[in-house]
């Protein structure tokens, strides 16, 4: 506020320490104010039509102009200042209700009772669905055949003649059904049936995997159950060699693995394949130093594979001098107790709602 | 195959010593890499450094304790130990391996000082168990006895192992291949491995002093059936004295895991384990016609074997796929009567023992698959069948006759009795001469399948020494492969193609990038898998994983009414069937869980399902279908659950109008025909569950035709409701309701489903109608909300039973039923007079049609 000196001063109706103490009563009142209604009237005393400040106002028009110019700006800012003041004030007082009636919503985020929680697929759908898309990946089809077979499909066009010891009925479930011309029917042993329908099938080249159950007469224990699951492989194409056996196994392991892992091919033997050879992985525990795992080897053996036998192209009617390929195979369920530290293989079948919500 | 390394080392000059732990692992490593695949490393004689021979001064007895005795030993330089021991076996005088104080025995017991009954013990006397040495724990190990009142001449004090001559060994435990027959002996390691380090081989080659008569006029040999038995050689050894074996054989048969019986049965197993070749001595004095005879059996003839059980032979009808006139070969004296079981084990009657004086040895080849079978359902497997089934070599029979000669002879001389007398020759029956395996082979052919880039002259050099010999041949860019006699497993070029391979090493093959030239993706039903797995899992159902080979009566409490297709082999007779539904494996997955406290859950399963059907021919064939179950067991009603759930499936899968047919509701035939066993095989059944809370899931478009009749068995999906409480009670689940969801995976597949095409949404305001109608208890809400559906026609966006109300204000017998419907155009807001027709509409169908009143 500017004050203005000298003799000629306008005459005012109001002293500067009047204005101030009406200024100073009326920022006490607003300040004291606690809550909505009080600020209303606060801000009433203050500028309401009966307040000093308006009895001031009112006296303007009585003024010499040059005075009532001076005197209208002062009280003209002087309301401005008030009315600021009250705007604040009610501010301050509305955010001070809300928050005092969101306090009264309050709720304790860790004392909330129940909700659902997700369910778990099982591990070892967990696993197959992972091996599936890795070959999908790939460019591998998913192929997929029944589990109860004829010996044609699960023997004779592998390659495994009438007089195989694996034809006996020590390792295989045969079934009481009647198979044509003398065929039984059984449960297929391993995964690689479906090598046979895909061959059958008659579209070349291949590039497929075949996961799924398949069953075996071993007593159910820490290792071994009755009921288990494979995954197979098939590649058949022009000019497919073991080295592209070699690489495909290392590439897949990677992918399944990630970087850190080695593959090695040692000589095995399955009458379906020809060389054949078991596949190991560097051990996954001691990272190739040798522990209980791997029985110091610091190899795991993770499965069977090899050069498709010219006598599986024979029997299901392709060319073995045109069309070569390779074929690999590994347990599913061995894959996940492996990688999970599972101890024993029952687990899977308990169906332990304890176990199941682990994965 | 327990393979010990200084048996391999005798046989070709294998670098490696056995205390070089580094230098054992390399070897281990190479056997696997050549498919001798080791499954254990053992570490043999270690320990015997410290334990040290000692003599028996003395023998006491202990007060109070009768089973144990105070020995004192001298442990020579006058040294005398004081110890306790339990056995009985030896006297003062005698001598005995002594672990003193501080020793650790073969396998890591450390010996320390004990007391026992107040006596302390410094050490411990030894059997030849705990020395490693033998299975023999019967007594302690008694090295020599006082002869003639003067005590044995030995070094007290000595080492056991400088005494015995057994330094360190290591045993390799190896799993031999079944084309493999060749390894299952010393000499076939020993070439794979001479062949990989690049050095010789060296075959054992039997000298002997053969002396008249010859073999051939002390006794013959006869092969009736050829197809049983190619060859058949013998020899005779006569003035034979009961001798043990050196201390060398015993312990090389100890660590093959054979257990040592005399000089004879000894070089018997000796031979096999050394050449592969399994042969038989028998006491040709014992042998009617002084010889021996190959024919088939005849059915039902019988012989005790040296295990002393009876075996019938002959008797067994022919397996499917078998020829009829599969036999079993026995082994004959001249008098035609059984002395042994060919190939599998020899008869008690002609057993070797201490008076025996002459001994015919039977060395020959018999067919493999004939030993195999009749191993196989004799359920008698040996040393000799598992040999024999797999094949042995036709050219190594003299070899072997001559080898056990020799080695009964060096026997007998180590033991410092009279050898016996070698008769010169062999006695011997061909029936088919063998002729080895001649193959071409392309070289081009083998680097194509193994994507190497080998010279035919370097094959060859792989190949000739595990004993192919090559040439090239005739025709241009072939080799000309004769397959050595021992690998009989070699037939065809592909063969060979694994043994270059093998030989090269699998290691060295370099991996290779192939890439398919298509496009991967999931098919459409492993995708609806995929799909319907994520969302169970999203409404809190875990996947179970439960057996497929179940028991009967399981199957048929939980409902199931179709035929079970039956293992004609099941393991346990309890379980015996291949599943045909799901719900007795879930629910006893929920009694495990209910009674480890967890009974409030929801599981499901996707997995096979089996059926027997019988064809118009009457063969019974396999019915195998993919099923979906889901069991709904939280403390809410189990049918609304179901229902509830079957929403969220049927909203998440997209699927248009599969409608819910639910028997025992009146005006509703179908439903209550539905009741009946539909069908055979797999058919979706309501068997099992609750009588009057379960519905079949039928597709739509169909279910309109189907009106008034039963469903028809293609167009059912599945069943959904609750289980019957009888069948819960059947599995132990009392006083509660449980959920059930089944449905045909393939049908599932084939359901209709939501058009493709987008639907336009409307950009107008909607307007909402609550009708709440009063219906019978026997009109389905379905056929309500149909009727309602149709009335509204076009503008109807959405329609839902939002309330069911029973009680005062109703007539019994009734229940009120309110919707609410949705209204919307897409080209204009409804106008009041639009949205009071539709109403009015929709009241009079409802009220017309089936009996219903809207509620004021």
């Amino acid at each position: 506020m500017s004050q203005t000196a000298g003799g000629d001063d306008p005459v005012l109706p109001f002293t500067p320490a009047e204005l101030a103490e009406i200024e100073a009563e009326a920022v006490a009142a607003v300040a004291a104010a606690a809550d909505l209604a009080a600020l209303e009237e606060a801000e009433r005393l203050a500028l309401g039509k009966r307040s000093r400040f308006s009895l001031l106002y009112q006296q303007l028009g009585q003024l010499a102009p040059a005075g009532r110019k001076e005197a209208g700006q002062r009280l003209h800012q002087l309301r401005r200042r008030l009315e600021d003041l009250v705007d604040e004030r009610r501010s301050e007082l509305e955010a001070a209700g809300r928050l005092a009636r969101l306090r009264g919503d309050r709720l304790d985020l860790t004392e909330v009772v129940g909700g659902e929680l997700a369910g778990h697929l099982h591990l070892v759908t967990e696993v197959r669905e992972q091996l599936e898309d890795i070959f999908v990946g790939m460019g591998y089809e998913i192929a997929e055949g029944p589990e109860v077979e004829t010996d044609w499909y699960n023997f004779e066009a592998l390659n495994i003649g009438p007089d195989h010891p694996a034809r006996g009925s020590t390792d295989t479930f045969f079934l009481e059904l009647d198979g044509a011309q003398g065929e039984s029917y059984l449960l297929r042993t391993q995964t690689s049936p479906v090598q046979i329908h895909l061959l059958e099938r008659g579209r070349l080249p291949i590039y497929a995997v075949a996961p799924g159950r398949t069953y075996r007469r071993d007593t159910a224990d820490a290792t071994h159950l009755p009921g288990f699951h494979q995954i197979e492989g098939l590649v058949v194409d022009h000019g497919v060699t073991m080295g592209d056996l070699a690489g495909t196994i290392e590439t897949f392991i990677r992918a399944l693995f990630g970087g850190e892992v080695s593959t090695r091919l040692r000589p095995a033997h399955f009458p379906f394949t020809e060389p054949s050879a078991e596949f190991e992985i560097s051990c996954q525990i001691c990272a190739g130093a040798g522990c209980r795992t791997c029985s110091m080897t610091g190899w795991i053996e993770l499965g069977g594979c090899g050069m498709v036998h010219p006598n599986v192209f024979v029997a299901t009617g392709v060319d073995p001098e045109e069309w070569t390929g390779f074929a690999f195979g590994f347990g599913i369920d061995r894959l996940a107790i492996m990688r999970h530290g599972i101890a024993d293989l029952r687990s899977f079948v308990e169906n332990d709602v304890r176990f199941l919500s682990q994965f | 195959m327990r393979a010990p390394l200084s048996w391999l080392r005798e046989l070709t000059p294998l670098a490696t010593e056995p205390g070089d732990s580094q230098a054992v692992a390399e070897l281990a490593s190479e056997l696997d890499s050549l498919g001798l695949v080791v499954e254990k490393v053992d570490r043999v004689g270690e320990g015997l450094d410290e334990v040290v021979l000692a003599r028996v001064l003395e023998i006491s007895p202990i007060a109070g304790a009768d089973r144990i005795r105070r020995v004192v030993v001298d442990r020579g330089e006058g040294e005398t130990v004081e110890v306790v021991c339990g056995a009985w076996n030896f006297e003062e005088g005698d001598v005995v391996p002594l672990a003193p104080v501080g020793s650790e025995l073969p396998g890591g017991f450390k010996i320390e000082r004990r007391k026992m009954r107040g006596q302390v013990s410094n050490g411990m006397l030894c059997s030849a168990r705990e020395l490693a040495l033998s299975e023999d724990h019967e007594g302690i190990l008694v090295l020599a006895r006082p002869e003639g009142g003067q005590p044995a001449s030995v070094e007290l004090g000595q080492s056991l192992g400088e005494h015995l001559g057994i330094g360190r060994d290591v045993v390799f435990d190896l799993d031999i291949e079944t084309n493999r027959p060749d390894c299952l002996s010393m000499l076939g390691i020993a070439r794979d491995l001479a062949a990989r380090y690049g050095l010789p081989l060296l075959v054992p080659e039997p000298v002997l002093a053969e002396s008249e008569p010859a073999a051939a006029s002390l006794a013959s040999v006869e092969i009736e059936a050829p197809e049983l038995c190619s060859r058949f050689v013998a020899r005779v050894l006569t003035g034979l004295l009961p001798a043990l074996s050196p201390p060398l054989v015993q312990r090389r048969l100890h660590l093959a895991g054979m257990r040592p019986i005399n000089h004879v049965v000894d070089a018997s197993n000796y031979v096999m384990l050394e050449l592969g070749q399994p042969n038989h001595p028998y006491d040709l004095d014992q042998l009617g016609g002084r010889g021996l005879r190959v024919r088939a059996a005849h059915p039902g003839e019988s012989i005790v074997t040296l295990d002393g059980e009876a075996r019938i032979l002959g008797g067994r009808p022919p397996r499917g796929g078998e020829e009829a006139t599969a036999k079993d070969a026995v082994i004959c004296n001249l008098n035609d009567l059984p002395v042994g079981i060919a190939g599998v084990m020899g008869g008690r009657a002609s057993e070797i023992g201490e008076e025996t004086s002459s001994v015919l040895v039977e060395v020959a080849h018999f067919d493999a698959l004939a030993v195999g079978r009749t191993s196989r359902h004799l359920g008698l497997r040996t040393e000799a069948s598992a040999r024999f089934e797999r094949g042995v070599d036709p050219e190594g029979l003299e070899r072997a006759a001559a080898r056990f000669c020799e080695l009964v002879v060096q026997a007998a001389v180590a033991a410092g009795v009279e050898p016996p007398k070698v008769a010169r020759g062999i006695a011997e029956a061909t029936a088919v001469a063998f002729a080895p395996t001649r193959l071409e082979v392309r070289p081009a052919r083998v680097n194509a399948l193994l994507g190497t880039s080998l010279g035919a002259d370097e094959m060859v050099a792989l190949l000739s020494p595990v004993g192919y010999r090559a040439q090239p041949s005739e025709e241009e860019g072939t080799l000309e492969i004769v397959v050595p006699s021992f690998r009989p497993d070699v037939r065809a070029e592909v063969d060979v193609v694994e043994e270059v391979a093998r030989t090269y090493g699998y290691r060295k093959i370099t991996p290779t990038e192939r890439r398919s030239p298509m496009v991967g993706r999931l098919e459409r039903p492993q995708q609806l898998r995929r799909r319907l797995r994520r969302v169970l899992s999203g409404v809190g159902a875990h996947e179970a994983w439960t057996t497929s080979i179940v028991g009967a009566e399981e199957q048929l409490l939980a409902g199931v009414r179709s035929e079970l297709v039956q293992l004609a082999n099941p393991m346990v007779a309890e379980e015996n069937v291949m599943r045909a539904g799901l719900l007795a494996g879930l629910l006893k997955a929920l009694r495990y869980n209910a009674g480890h406290r967890n009974g409030w859950l929801r599981l499901f399963e996707i997995g096979d399902v089996f059926a027997a059907r019988t064809n118009e021919e009457g063969r019974r064939l396999p019915d195998e279908r993919e099923m979906l179950a889901v069991l709904l067991a939280r403390e809410d009603d189990g049918a609304a659950q179901a229902v509830q759930v079957w929403r969220v499936l049927e909203d998440a899968l997209g699927l248009a109008g599969v409608r819910l047919l639910q028997p025992g509701l009146a005006g509703d035939e179908a439903g209550d025909r539905a009741g009946e066993d539909l069908g055979d095989g797999l058919e979706p059944r309501l068997s099992g569950l609750h009588p009057a809370r379960a519905a079949f899931l039928v597709a739509d478009k169909e279910a309109a035709r189907l009106e008034g009749s039963r469903p028809a068995d293609d167009v059912v999906l599945g069943v959904l409701g609750e289980v019957d409480p009888e069948v819960l009670a059947a599995f132990g689940l009392y006083d509660r309701r449980v959920g059930w969801i089944a449905l045909d995976m393939g049908r599932l597949l084939s359901a209709p489903r939501r058009p493709e095409l987008a639907a336009p949404v409307s950009r107008y305001p909607s307007s909402d109608i609550d009708l709440a109608f009063s219906v019978a208890e026997e009109v389905p809400a379905a056929r309500v909300e149909e009727t309602i559906a149709v009335a509204a026609g076009e503008l109807r966006e959405t329609l839902h039973l939002f309330d069911v109300y029973r009680g005062p204000g109703l007539e019994e017998g009734r229940r009120s039923l309110a919707y609410r419907l949705r209204l919307v155009a897409q080209d204009r807001t409804l106008t009041d007079d639009e949205v009071a027709e539709v109403r009015r509409r929709c009241i009079e169908a409802v009220e017309g049609a089936l009996g219903a009143k809207l509620r004021a």
